[in-house]
């Protein structure tokens, strides 16, 4: 057996609900230790207060928001190359929790910036950034909602989605160029000396755990309501023609 | 020069139209496409034409000897009657308009803008179109559609001497032209999609249970 | 191609619109600005060269949605499909129409726009450079917007939604050089990066565009 087999439809639905509960309890699990951890059972920074702890929000949702935009890109590569319609349906369904993700991570961003920077908004790279990719995954959905055909609109928008990831990746250097920033460095990378301090790193781990579930429980339910709903649309297709 | 067609299927926005069609038309033959409205002429010609894939089946055809003619003309109204045409034969590398224009009896319409044309005369100049794409299978979709029954006549000379020099026609029209020509019914490769338990087969959404 | 570029060229002029409109509406951009943020010379000088981008950016977007949608109306763009002009020929060349007819025009028109912004001496020269090199991107992308929606009723919004996310870094880039050339700053950087991805854009974006005029059709 393939891996294939997955993109066939029947057999999503009947995998994909079995593992719903499961991705759910994770989600659950792991959201409420990190977020409860992070938030009532770590010191405050001794420059940044307790505002440091909008980390565990800020820093998970920024990550899905980039990764989901790179999940969207490798599903509607397989639609272009293989034809499965599951694949592409996967990226139509992630777009919308992307775009989420990508709002929570400006709007905890703008939060955290008051206090730090002084300013609600600062044309930041990052910041900016993100906010291209919001716009992106706004085009992105729009062009699904305007299309009435699904596979031309399954065709379009992963066009649009690889010409947009490249032009997502030259705007960032682009942005880069253009204004150097206020924002620190990464968070979270694997050279030592540039992360957080290990008692904010572990339950920092834990929510970017919770919020990679909460994802893909989220991912599963929508593209289970989106297989049904063209399921749906053929039928009655047939239904008319006979 | 012949084109054959194997077991094709079609479908239009998503949803099969034809199924199983299958015919060979040799230099020098016409084939006329007939069914109910709706049925998948126009599909069907658009596939031939290349415009959309088959979603099953295979088309057998010289490359690049397909012109195509559908409801639309492709006018430009801006333009005259010799800049349209002129364009097309530019586009198709062939330089000479006038045999277009005489196979229509345009040349008095020359410099007038597309524009300022009736129906009929907008329709002459579209079929007039495909004498300057020198290409040898000639596709046409309800051509007769507002041409009156002089130039319906000159319609059925053209293509008849299109015939005569070797090359080929498809077309969907109800209007007996008095050419020799095969007559395909469409009706029954209607692909309706509930055959039985088969039914709806290759679409992944119709498949199996959920 | 040379045949399809004068016929869309011919057209441009005898529909009219085509030179007029976007220069008209650049000026009127252009004219708006200092209602907005006041009448100084100074302030106005010095956001000059981004409101002379942004301005020709819009005045870019706007016939955009008539690229293809009136071949397409017609059924031209079946028949091009059909003849022996490959697609992507055709997407380069409608987009060389559009910018001859648009970003030509605004790239010459920029610098006299920019004496009402009392836009300050060396910024001239460079404007005229900057535009002549970024605005072929513009239509190029604006071309790819305009396949994508060619089949939809009312595209024009949702090609502004496409397509503006898509013009951050030419923008960025284009503004950068006339800044820095005003500032005194090296601007080899932004001007070689602007010219580099104009020449990716011409180079690739006509196969996306073409593949999605293509699916459009069917």
């Amino acid at each position: 057996m393939s891996i294939w087999e997955y993109a066939n439809p029947v057999r999503f639905m009947r995998t994909s609900a079995v593992l719903l509960p499961w991705v759910t309890g994770l989600a659950v699990l792991a959201l409420g230790a990190g977020l409860v951890w992070g938030f009532f059972f770590t010191p405050d920074d001794f420059r940044q207060g307790s505002t440091v702890k909008i980390i565990y929000v800020h820093v998970p949702s920024a990550t899905m928001a980039i990764n989901i935009w790179a999940m969207m890109l490798i599903t509607s590569l397989i639609w272009v190359v293989r034809r499965h319609h599951v694949s592409v349906l996967a990226a139509k369904a992630a777009a919308p929790v992307g775009a989420t993700m990508t709002a929570i991570a400006l709007i905890t961003g703008a939060v955290w910036g008051q206090p730090m920077w002084g300013t609600w908004w600062e044309w930041d790279p990052r910041l900016t950034a993100f906010l291209i990719l919001f716009l992106f995954y706004l085009g992105y959905m729009a062009l699904w909602a305007a299309i009435e055909n699904p596979d031309t609109a399954a065709d379009l928008t992963s066009i649009l989605c690889l010409v947009g990831s490249v032009f997502a990746v030259i705007s960032r250097y682009a942005i880069n160029f253009w204004n150097q920033g206020l924002h620190q460095g990464a968070s979270l990378s694997l050279d030592k000396e540039e992360n957080v301090a290990d008692v904010f790193w572990q339950p920092l781990v834990i929510s970017l755990a919770g919020f990679f579930f909460l994802f893909l429980a989220l991912l599963l339910v929508r593209t289970r309501t989106e297989i049904r709903a063209r399921r749906l649309m053929a039928l009655k297709a047939r239904e008319r023609l006979a | 020069m012949r084109l054959s067609v194997h077991d094709l299927a079609c479908r239009r926005g998503g949803l099969p139209v034809l199924a199983g069609v299958s015919f060979t038309v040799e230099a020098g033959e016409a084939l006329v496409l007939r069914g109910p409205n709706g049925v998948g002429k126009t599909t069907l010609l658009r596939t031939l034409a290349g415009l959309q894939p088959a979603a099953a089946g295979r088309v057998e055809v010289p490359e690049d000897s397909i012109a195509y003619a559908g409801h639309a003309d492709g006018l430009k109204a801006a333009l005259s009657v010799r800049a349209n045409l002129a364009f097309w034969a530019a586009a198709y590398g062939t330089r000479d308009i006038a045999p277009a224009l005489a196979a229509f009896d345009l040349e008095r319409l020359l410099d007038r803008p597309a524009a300022d044309l009736s129906a009929g005369q907008k329709r002459r100049l579209g079929l007039a179109r495909m004498t300057v794409t020198g290409r040898p299978v000639w596709i046409f979709d309800e051509p007769t559609v507002s041409l009156d029954t002089a130039n319906t006549r000159l319609f059925a000379e053209m293509v008849a001497r299109h015939l005569a020099g070797g090359g080929l026609a498809l077309m969907a029209t109800h209007i007996d032209l008095g050419i020799a020509a095969q007559v395909l019914d469409l009706t029954p490769f209607r692909d309706t999609g509930t055959g039985g338990p088969e039914a709806g087969a290759g679409d992944a959404f119709l498949d199996g249970s959920f | 191609m040379g045949a399809l570029l004068t016929r869309d060229l011919a057209l441009a002029v005898k529909a009219g619109g085509g030179f007029g409109l976007s220069l008209a509406f650049f000026l009127i951009v252009v004219t708006l600005v200092p209602f907005g943020v006041g009448p100084e010379t100074g302030r106005l000088a010095e956001i000059a060269p981004g409101i002379l981008w942004v301005g020709a950016l819009l005045a870019c977007l706007l016939s955009l949605d008539r690229l293809f949608q009136l071949d397409w109306e017609d059924g031209s763009l079946d028949l091009l499909a059909v003849s022996p002009l490959p697609m992507e020929g055709v997407v380069a060349t409608k987009a060389l129409a559009h910018w001859i007819t648009t970003g030509l025009p605004l790239t010459l028109a920029a610098p006299v726009l920019g004496l009402l912004l009392n836009l300050p001496g060396p910024g001239y020269l460079w404007l005229l450079v900057s535009l002549a090199l970024g605005t072929p991107a513009l239509s190029m992308i604006g071309a790819f917007g305009a396949a994508l929606t060619v089949g939809l009723k009312r595209g024009g919004l949702l090609l502004s939604l496409l397509v503006l996310p898509l013009y951050v870094p030419t923008l960025i880039f284009g503004a950068e050089v006339v800044r820095r050339a005003i500032d005194g700053q090296a601007f080899a950087t932004p001007l070689a990066m602007l010219a580099g991805l104009t020449l990716a854009t011409l180079a690739l974006l006509p196969f996306a565009a073409a593949a999605a005029i293509r699916i459009n059709l069917r």
